[in-house]
């Protein structure tokens, strides 16, 4: 390519204006409120072990959902994402000594979930992660640290019609391609699933008319709900049970022990607590109790 | 492998699904196609203008842009078409999408048949007098046609495949199928991918047939 030197001032002045868009954007992008979380850096682990490995080099690889409001979720424009998921990650990498600055986020989606830590791409996934026995023969899964139901998502006007999975024989319903709850409606229901990317473009198709019902975690449908009550109505009880876990690579059960014990302190001591109240709390549900965490295998 | 089995009829519905995409935007490729390659070969400029512009913004869009927005962009401007629960409108806005797209790929490979025909063979159709429809209908097509058929097969092994595409706007074709599959099976992946990938060989083998039987056709009657 040729540049002229009236292009090449073109050129600059778009560059120059694009960097002024690009950090007015990034003003805003300040996470929202986080959790305290103890930065334990005197922990002392066996040599050797995943623990004293990932403490001794002070870095550790999350994989996270960025998609999904309240439990993995990454703000255009932020660094970091945020969500419960998040939250109960700045957990165990505080339990190792790693504050937030040693947290390497690495986005995952449901299909490479199992890949990424038997690859060792990622040391563990928080990524709304329900716990099945298929996945337990592929990949250590700790937890739960969180359960939860699916439920479902319609017009305000059709909030009669549509009361609960039984209603949605031949309905066409809509969640992310690939995901247990989209499964679940199709072959115990008899939905007709139209599956989508994300949550987001389930949520426009509700909107336009061309799916019928959303289906996924209550919690996240509520996060949708409440940005559109007049549209969009959370409807029926919870008619699954989603219970998420904290993905490590199979046989590492030291490791697990060693998760596990650090969420139980974390459900004890009230951080568990303050992590739901800053993150999925924020859509109007009251904080469960927490779960009762699954012994190491 | 058990897997396969366990789950057979469901990744046969898939497999449907994926064939009726291909049978109907096919369709609308066939047809729109030889209509672009007149317009592209026409003495008007206008259509010759027209035909190129398409073949130019259809050919150089990604397939998954173009689904995308028939996907987003008809809702809003009130075209929702749906035939029935089965052909919805996801169906409906796949299969144009497709077929649009895969259009600009057939009028390119008839439009490289007919400049494979010498162009005496028009002068001496228009020198007995023949109209130009006739001159194609008549003299040109049907030639341009058997010379047509490699570059046609391979357009529609590409259609066959780029209907997996239609997964992004909530068609459930064959891989749809098998995303379900490996998301609640992951022990299983390899199996999974081996028997899908075994399904699309077995569509693309029969289309390449298909073109064997055209071509030797072709062969006998030159």
């Amino acid at each position: 390519m040729i540049l002229t030197k009236r292009t090449r001032t073109g050129v600059l002045g778009a560059a120059a204006v694009l960097a002024l868009i690009l950090s007015a954007c990034g003003n805003d992008s300040s996470s929202g409120s986080k959790t305290d979380v103890k930065v334990d850096d005197s922990a002392k682990f066996p040599a050797g072990s995943t623990m004293a490995n990932l403490a001794d080099a002070g870095k550790i690889t999350i994989g996270v959902k960025i998609d999904q409001p309240g439990i993995g979720f990454q703000k255009p424009g932020a660094d970091a994402p945020e969500g419960f998921d998040i939250e109960m990650g700045r957990v165990i990498a505080g339990a190792l000594g790693i504050d937030d600055s040693g947290i390497n986020w690495k986005e995952t989606i449901s299909d490479n979930r199992e890949p990424f830590i038997q690859s060792g791409d990622v040391d563990i996934v928080l990524a709304s992660y329900s716990i099945t026995d298929d996945r337990r023969k592929i990949v250590g899964q700790a937890g739960p640290y969180y359960v939860t139901g699916q439920q479902l998502l319609v017009r305000t006007e059709d909030a009669d019609k549509i009361t609960g999975p039984d209603d949605l024989q031949g309905v066409k319903v809509c969640s992310v391609e690939g995901s247990t709850s989209l499964a679940t409606v199709q072959d115990k229901y008899g939905a007709d699933p139209t599956p989508q990317g994300t949550y987001s473009e389930c949520v426009d198709a509700l909107k336009n008319g061309t799916t019928d019902v959303v289906t996924t975690d209550g919690a996240i449908l509520l996060g949708y709900a409440a940005e559109a009550p007049d549209e969009l109505k959370v409807v029926g009880d919870p008619f699954s049970e989603e219970r998420y876990g904290v993905g490590y690579k199979k046989g590492d059960t030291e490791f697990c022990q060693f998760i596990t014990d650090t969420i139980k302190a974390a459900e004890s001591d009230g951080t568990w607590a303050t992590a739901f109240e800053n993150t999925l709390g924020q859509s109007g549900v009251d904080t469960p109790d927490p779960p009762e965490l699954d012994p190491c295998q | 492998m058990q897997i396969l089995i366990d789950n057979f009829s469901e990744i046969v519905d898939g497999f449907v699904v994926t064939l009726w995409l291909l049978l109907f935007a096919g369709l609308i490729a066939a047809v729109l196609g030889t209509v672009l390659v007149a317009m592209r070969v026409s003495p008007i400029t206008v259509l010759r203008g027209a035909g190129t512009s398409y073949i130019n913004v259809v050919r150089n869009t990604p397939l998954l842009l173009i689904l995308f927005l028939f996907r987003d962009a008809f809702p809003k401007l009130g075209f929702n078409y749906s035939i029935n629960n089965y052909f919805d409108f996801f169906f409906v806005a796949a299969t144009v999408g497709l077929g649009l797209y895969a259009a600009a790929f057939v009028c390119e490979a008839l439009r490289s048949g007919i400049n494979s025909i010498p162009v005496g063979q028009a002068e001496a159709a228009r020198a007995i007098g023949m109209s130009f429809g006739q001159t194609m209908r008549q003299v040109i097509l049907p030639q341009a046609f058997r010379a047509s058929v490699p570059p046609l097969v391979s357009t529609y092994i590409a259609l066959a495949k780029n209907t997996s595409v239609a997964l992004a706007i909530a068609v459930t074709e064959a891989t749809f199928v098998m995303k379900k599959l490996t998301n609640d099976h992951p022990s299983e992946r390899w199996w999974i991918f081996v028997g899908f990938a075994g399904g699309y060989i077995l569509i693309v083998w029969v289309i390449a047939l298909i073109g064997n039987v055209f071509e030797r056709r072709g062969a006998l009657a030159r």
